[in-house]
């Protein structure tokens, strides 16, 4: 399987996302934001870090970078896009995802490791995961999803929330939300699913030494669902 | 030409940074401060002699790229 990570001037997480998808057989490419097309993938992927400095608003600027249009088509024509952290911020400033990440509502930059709860398994990323709630890291200034009441419907209704903060047994509460999203949001997707956001960071969990394995879990699993 | 565009936070959003603004003013004494809203403030020169035309575009630029109609509104000054 092929994937390709998408770098813009101050990603940050694109090489432990290389390392992440190679390591579980990915066959990866380092696409940068200047290039007009991306080689033939089954997965793209737009990583985390600070594009263009955060400036205006997060992923602003890189939504309207030369690369997106080609992700954009990518992504209507069914093709699997993963945003994650930033990524997730850039996809919802290209529309390709509804609503916002604003600051966090305590105004921290938060970085710890969390639990979140899988609400959706009828996609490509998640069927036939084991675990229902992995344990995963954040690392965020503006993860405070937010959206219209309509949009948050449209949401609900479509099961396109994908991923929610959680405690370690599932509990879906306000002590578990730690950047004040609406119902404790960590990913959404698109109406197709094809489209995943997300906050947390499974790249940084790929590694029972250092961190923790459920990152593992996750792109195993994906793997899987694309061959 | 230079036209202006201020981008605030619509009404309902939540402004945390406002709000720790409002606070720490209130805590230098300024007690009669009820709420601060926090925004953006643009100029921008457009090489454009029609006025009209000119805040046509700023207004494109706006719904585009300045302001996330999500969580902001524009005005155009």
């Amino acid at each position: 399987m092929k994937s390709s990570v998408i770098i813009f001037p101050g990603s940050n997480c694109d090489r432990d996302m290389d390392v992440a998808l190679k390591k579980f057989g990915f066959k990866n490419t380092m696409v940068w934001h200047d290039n007009q097309s991306i080689p033939k993938s089954d997965l793209i992927v737009l990583p985390g870090g600070f594009s263009y400095g955060d400036y205006l608003r997060c992923g602003s600027i890189a939504s309207k970078s030369k690369i997106i249009k080609s992700v954009i088509d990518f992504a209507n024509s069914g093709g699997l896009v993963l945003g994650v952290c930033n990524g997730f911020q850039i996809l919802t400033e290209t529309g390709l995802l509804p609503g916002i990440l604003q600051q966090n509502k305590y105004l921290n930059f938060i970085c710890k490791n969390i639990f979140v709860k899988i609400k959706d398994k009828k996609n490509k990323y998640f069927k036939n995961i084991k675990k229902d709630i992995l344990e995963l890291h954040i690392a965020h200034n503006e993860g405070n999803f937010f959206c219209t009441e309509a949009e948050l419907k449209n949401l609900e209704d479509n099961n396109q929330i994908a991923l929610t903060y959680c405690s370690s047994n599932g509990l879906e509460d306000e002590i578990n939300n730690p950047n004040g999203a609406i119902k404790n949001i960590a990913g959404i997707f698109n109406k197709n699913k094809n489209v995943l956001g997300m906050m947390p960071h499974p790249e940084r969990m790929i590694d029972k030494f250092l961190s923790g394995e459920d990152g593992s879990l996750f792109f195993e699993n994906l793997l899987g669902n694309l061959k | 030409m230079k036209i202006k565009v201020i981008v605030t936070l619509k009404k309902g959003v939540l402004d945390p940074q406002g709000k720790a603004i409002l606070q720490t003013l209130n805590g230098m004494g300024y007690s009669n401060i009820d709420e601060i809203r926090q925004g953006k403030f643009f100029e921008i020169s457009v090489n454009e002699d029609n006025e009209a035309k000119a805040k046509a575009q700023v207004e494109d630029m706006c719904k585009k790229l300045l302001a996330n109609l999500v969580i902001e509104d524009y005005k155009i000054i």
